[in-house]
């Protein structure tokens, strides 16, 4: 008989039992520590700013959350959100549906790939944060220059992944439809397009986490609401309280999107998850 | 003696292919009756999958003419039917709606909508045909190797094609599959009439299968002197009697006989035919040479 290892070494087979628990782990870990160390500097020093407590954490979070701002009567936290939310998602929207128009064209029409290839590849180095003054000057400080600083962000890498899925795809499914009697349109939108759509919303996935950088970054520099605005503003008066769950909340809006693609992903297209076994 | 390409209904005539410097197929000269099942066989590197592409119009000659029922073969078309040993079915389609693609394709929406019920039960016959129906609702990659190709060939034969173009469809299979597929290909052939393309390395499958089997070869001499840069040829063209009811006939001596002949004239380097001598015995058979390739 052989003895199986549960944990050590690259034949380990973990039981489910101790996958579960593997899993959370580190978490608690994490956490433990985090406690620990907020509960011995509050100790020596009660009014310590650096490591809030639980409870502490949870009133200041409550109060921007639950009660309404008393100069403007508005819910500062879910306003916050709101507006973080709607430029993330215009900005990928606009990147990803041009990503697909682009990456398609590059990977299909040879004309295109010799147009457009080298061009959008020396673009896709321009550092976009290094531009963002220049679009501060162009698009003012207002919506449109965070919305554009996610889109630069991002584009350019879906648009590129989008031109090597189309790429792999084997020239001979090409062939094969137009014996069928495809036209050259049809061999777009029957064969070509339903084929990246998935890979497309992998693509947004994993552009996602760039997308959460460039929409911190340009509201902190100039902006009057949004989640990295705030995180920014109470900066100035330490208030880890604050900025502490707020990071925890991005967090969690980030992984739910990602989780809730992935699963549009599995119920639209279970297709390319067979392929991929 | 060329004969007349509109008479033939694959014909090809002087047809060269070059790879840059290299050359691959040298002047090839071709005529395919209606009803045929031609096999192609030769060495491995030798041309076979260029000379396959070339007509179905995947890549164009370098000099020379290729004819399909009298027309210039152009870009893949209808005209064609293909289906090669992988790639052939859409990884995003269930099997019912790949054979329904080229349906769907040349109607359009509107007339989809219109013959929906037509279409639908010729698709599920050539399903009930290839003992399929039960799986039309799986992917292609949930099927086995031998199923997946059956649904390849109905593919391609729903949209009746004038020539049926197949790159080594079986060659992926194990030796039991690959035989059952072989008589089944020719049920369907004696079936539908079909006129078939047929590129395999195999020569038992070559020889078995078709009514006419061509091996293309570097491996042959000429007047052209030693340092010439030679493409492959078709070397022998044989006129076959294909046997449908049963897979016995491989093990007779006649058949044993023809392959081994195929093997020295084709496949080995040291027997070198000279151009004038080739077995080209199948009626349809023709060859154009030059002055200087004639000579010893």
């Amino acid at each position: 008989m052989v003895k199986i290892p549960k944990f050590f070494g690259i034949h380990a087979e973990p039981t489910l039992r101790m996958n579960r628990v593997l899993t959370i782990l580190p978490f608690v870990i994490l956490i433990s520590v985090y406690l620990a160390s907020s509960y011995a500097r509050l100790t020596t020093n009660p009014d310590d700013k650096l490591l809030p407590s639980i409870s502490k954490m949870v009133e200041s979070v409550g109060r921007l959350a639950f009660t309404e701002d008393k100069r403007s009567g508005d819910y500062v936290m879910l306003d916050d959100t709101l507006a973080s939310l709607k430029r993330m998602v215009s900005g990928m929207f606009l990147a990803a549906s041009s990503g697909l128009i682009i990456g398609l064209n590059i990977g299909l029409f040879p004309g295109m790939r010799a147009m457009f290839l080298t061009f959008f590849t020396f673009l896709s180095i321009v550092p976009p944060l290094a531009i963002l003054p220049i679009l501060f000057i162009v698009f003012g400080v207002d919506e449109l220059a965070k919305v554009v600083l996610i889109f630069i962000g991002t584009f350019f890498v879906i648009a590129r992944d989008m031109n090597l899925t189309v790429e792999k795809i084997p020239k001979e499914q090409i062939t094969k439809a137009l014996t069928l009697g495809a036209s050259q349109l049809q061999v777009v939108y029957r064969i070509i397009l339903p084929q990246v759509m998935p890979r497309l919303i992998d693509a947004t996935r994993l552009s996602l986490g760039s997308a959460w950088i460039f929409l911190i970054a340009s509201e902190a520099i100039a902006s009057t609401g949004g989640l990295g605005y705030r995180i920014y503003l109470v900066r100035r008066y330490l208030a880890m309280d604050i900025i502490i769950p707020y990071v925890l909340w991005i967090t969690f809006i980030g992984f739910l999107m990602d989780w809730l693609l992935k699963k549009f992903i599995i119920w639209k297209y279970s297709w390319y998850r067979v392929s991929e076994r | 003696m060329a004969k007349d390409s509109q008479s033939r209904f694959l014909y090809l005539e002087n047809v060269y292919k070059n790879y840059g410097e290299k050359c691959i197929l040298d002047n090839i000269d071709l005529a395919v009756s209606q009803g045929e099942l031609c096999t192609l066989v030769g060495p491995s590197g030798c041309g076979k999958s260029t000379l396959f592409r070339l007509i179905l119009g995947q890549e164009y000659p370098t000099f020379g003419d290729i004819f399909i029922d009298g027309k210039p073969a152009g870009f893949p078309n209808l005209d064609r039917g293909i289906v090669y040993q992988k790639y052939s079915l859409f990884p995003h389609l269930s099997v019912l709606d790949n054979v329904l693609l080229g349906k769907k394709l040349v109607t359009g929406l509107w007339g989809w909508r219109k013959n929906k019920r037509e279409i639908l039960t010729e698709a599920l016959v050539f399903l009930e045909k290839v003992k399929l129906i039960e799986h039309r609702g799986k992917y292609p990659q949930e099927l086995s190797g031998g199923m997946q190709q059956r649904v390849a060939i109905i593919q391609a034969l729903i949209m009746k094609p004038k020539i049926l173009l197949m790159d080594e469809p079986f060659g992926a299979l194990d030796p039991g599959t690959r035989e059952h597929l072989q008589i089944f290909l020719l049920e369907l052939w004696k079936e539908f009439k079909m006129t078939i393309f047929f590129v395999t390395h195999d020569l038992e499958e070559a020889v078995f299968l078709g009514t006419r089997v061509l091996v293309l070869s570097p491996y042959y001499s000429d007047g052209r002197g030693k340092n010439t840069n030679r493409g492959s040829r078709i070397v022998k063209d044989h006129l076959l009697v294909p046997n449908i009811t049963s897979t016995k006939v491989k093990e007779s001596a006649e058949f044993g006989k023809l392959i081994q002949d195929i093997r020295r004239e084709g496949f080995d380097p040291a027997y070198l035919q000279h151009v004038t001598e080739f077995d080209l015995s199948h009626p349809d058979s023709f060859q154009t040479l030059t002055e200087i390739e004639k000579n010893i």
